[in-house]
């Protein structure tokens, strides 16, 4: 998760030094609950390695590399899951984070009045999909409609085909199919960031680039989106947790096989996905705790994504995220 | 998936004692998802025969089932493969295993006009090896004279989630190719060789209605709620059988069973035994700790090989044989409490 910081403005001045008791009780207060959050994550992160322990020294570092995924000879290795889960998440973010940024820019600076809340409720209303609701329809409708269209005209050697990550016989269900439902699934998360940041950007910011002759595009692009991308930034981030954490419907469409291909088209596993589908009917020791392990490499994946995009955000932004909070 | 479990398990707790409060014995049990059809319609059933127990199941798979047996959280387990030598090493006491009904699984594809195709054990097991790719293969041909099968290329579909539908397919190639068996082998998942997977019987299904030229396996059970067309399939003694319960049931019949009750019937002898069959067991301990409990316990059981298999049929389960069903009588009578 990235510090809050990163989405909301930074607030002007400094407030009195809290002095009465009842100030700081609730100092303590909202500490402790805060300590809450991290010892919950503490808690998580060592339950999945305890939970995966007897795996970790069975397979030692080989199993972030191996290829391999064979539960009738326990050997167990998490590369491709990986593999896949990054590539799904980013894809996802590919498609979905020009029109999530897109839809906001036209709620807040373009659409008029009376179509604002219905666009807002309905991209709200995305979120509030169950999961395996869109899993069936990415199967049924997504999927058929992907391989029929888009993915014909990719194949296709005069336009794209002749890249290797267009090539092979294709099913539909595929990597690409699983980034597509991705984006979906983190569209209506990016939007209402986006739309809540754009909307605290001051008027006197527009109404400056305004004054100064700037066009409607030049003062969304120069005067909003330059004052917002700290936050806009912050906004992808979190949707890519989402992306990297997503499980059901993303395996009902990503073709479920643990390999490493350069075809986009071809299908792929991810992380979470294998922990859905194997745990239930996992019945060895070994087997259990591989899948703890992919947990475990998937919480840490999580993590290190986070941090990269800070520090990618402090510097993106030219100053430290500690001076920014002031 | 340890979450919904502990929830399961919590609300389990909570059903517990919801039921202890108006003073009803409450049974619980947790495992493969293969047979929750019949077991809640059982469960069901059995509350109008004895009132005074209520019954509790909770389909977490047979994985968990057996894990939740073996930890002593749950009166009775079910698992849709028998127990491994090294789980059950595990038991703190004698783990005995109840086979209730069984079921098959169907090899079905999607091809233009769905002609009525025959296999057999080693043309399926190419298919799913990737060594035959396409619909003309002359080994799909020599088996269906008089068909016109198309210049396709065969997509392979197969679980993705661990399952026992996959056990008893995997364990089924195993036994009729020693290749199957070499390089790939049995279980709830496996590394497969070929294609692409899919989650759930309906998951395979959507797969290969989509995909022209597909194949796949599903639940007999599954087919033909939905009416999917499936392959004829060669059996041990040379017979082209189509799935049936009846099919099942004459595999049960024909196979040599084990005295603890952890046998596998596929590629079964005899003239009309289906060859991918497979039971569904019941997992609970010789010794019951709670007399109360034991009793009731043991009173389903029996109620549920009388009475209860006579309504496998109607769920399209296949029921035991008789021959069988006294063997598992004879055993259940020997549990104590």
């Amino acid at each position: 998760m990235p510090d809050a910081s990163a989405i909301s403005k930074p607030v002007a001045g400094y407030m009195a030094p809290p002095s009465r008791t009842a100030d700081k009780a609730f100092e303590w207060l909202t500490l402790f609950m805060a300590l809450t959050v991290v010892l919950l994550i503490v808690l998580v992160g060592w339950q999945l390695a305890a939970g995966s322990s007897g795996a970790i020294r069975k397979f030692g570092f080989g199993f972030l590399f191996s290829t391999q995924w064979d539960p009738v000879n326990e050997e167990y290795g998490a590369l491709p899951f990986i593999y896949g889960t990054l590539v799904s998440s980013f894809l996802g973010l590919l498609i979905a984070v020009p029109l999530s940024i897109a839809t906001a820019i036209y709620l807040t600076e373009l659409a008029p009045r009376w179509l604002r809340q219905p666009i807002i409720s309905l991209v709200e209303m995305l979120a509030a999909i169950p999961s395996v609701i869109l899993g069936l329809w990415g199967i049924f409708v997504m999927v058929p409609w992907l391989q029929k269209y888009p993915f014909a005209w990719l194949k296709n050697p005069h336009h794209l085909g002749w890249l290797p990550l267009f090539r092979g016989p294709t099913y539909g269900v595929s990597l690409l199919a699983g980034g597509t439902i991705v984006a979906v699934m983190i569209l209506p998360i990016i939007t209402s960031l986006s739309r809540e940041i754009l909307v605290s950007v001051p008027n006197l910011q527009r109404e400056a680039a305004y004054a100064l002759g700037a066009t409607r595009w030049e003062v969304t692009r120069i005067a909003v989106l330059s004052y917002a991308q700290r936050g806009l930034f912050g906004a992808i981030i979190l949707g890519l947790g989402r992306a990297l954490g997503e499980t059901m419907a993303v395996t009902m469409v990503i073709g479920n096989r643990p390999v490493i291909s350069a075809s986009l088209l071809k299908p792929g596993y991810t992380l979470a996905s294998v922990i859905a589908n194997e745990f239930a009917e996992a019945t060895t020791d070994t087997y259990l705790q591989a899948l703890f392990e992919i947990g475990l490499v998937l919480f840490a994946l999580t993590i290190v994504v986070n941090l990269i995009a800070q520090l990618l955000l402090m510097r993106f932004s030219g100053e430290s995220l500690g001076r920014s909070v002031q | 998936m340890i979450k919904t479990n502990l929830l399961r398990l919590s609300t389990l707790c909570l059903l517990g004692f919801a039921s202890a409060a108006f003073g009803q014995l409450s049974i619980t049990g947790a495992g493969a998802s293969f047979p929750y059809p019949i077991y809640s319609k059982w469960f069901n059933e059995y509350a109008k025969v004895d009132p005074s127990v209520q019954f509790n199941y909770q389909s977490i798979g047979s994985g968990g089932g057996q894990k939740q047996i073996l930890a002593e959280t749950v009166d009775f387990g079910a698992s849709d493969g028998p127990m491994s030598d090294e789980n059950l090493a595990k038991a703190p006491g004698k783990l005995l295993h109840i086979p209730t009904v069984a079921g098959a699984v169907v090899v079905t594809y999607n091809l233009p006009d769905s002609p009525a195709l025959k296999l057999d054990g080693d043309t399926v097991a190419g298919i799913f090896l990737g060594k035959i790719t396409n619909w003309n293969d002359p080994a799909i041909a020599k088996l269906n004279p008089g068909v016109k099968l198309a210049d396709a290329d065969i997509a392979v579909v197969h679980r993705s989630d661990g399952s026992g539908t996959s056990y008893i397919f995997t364990d089924y190639l195993s036994k009729v190719s020693p290749e199957w068996a070499k390089e790939v082998g049995k279980n709830t998942a496996v590394k497969w060789p070929a294609g692409l997977g899919a989650k759930g019987n309906e998951g395979v299904a959507g797969q290969v209605k989509q995909t022209p030229g597909a194949i796949g396996y599903v639940e007999l059970i599954y087919a033909m709620q939905n009416k999917l067309s499936f392959a004829d399939l060669k059996n041990a003694d040379g017979s082209f059988v189509k799935a049936s319960p009846e099919g099942v049931t004459a595999a049960l019949s024909a196979a040599q069973i084990p005295d603890d009750f952890r046998f596998s019937v596929v590629n079964a002898p005899g003239k009309d035994a289906y060859p991918i069959s497979g039971a569904t067991w019941l997992l609970v301990y010789e010794k019951q700790k709670d007399a109360a409990k034991g009793k009731k316990l043991v009173e389903f059981l029996k109620w549920a090989m009388g009475d209860g298999e006579k309504m496998a049929p109607n769920l399209d389960y296949a029921p035991l044989p008789d021959a069988l069903k006294d063997r598992v009588m004879k055993r259940i009578s020997e549990i104590q409490y």
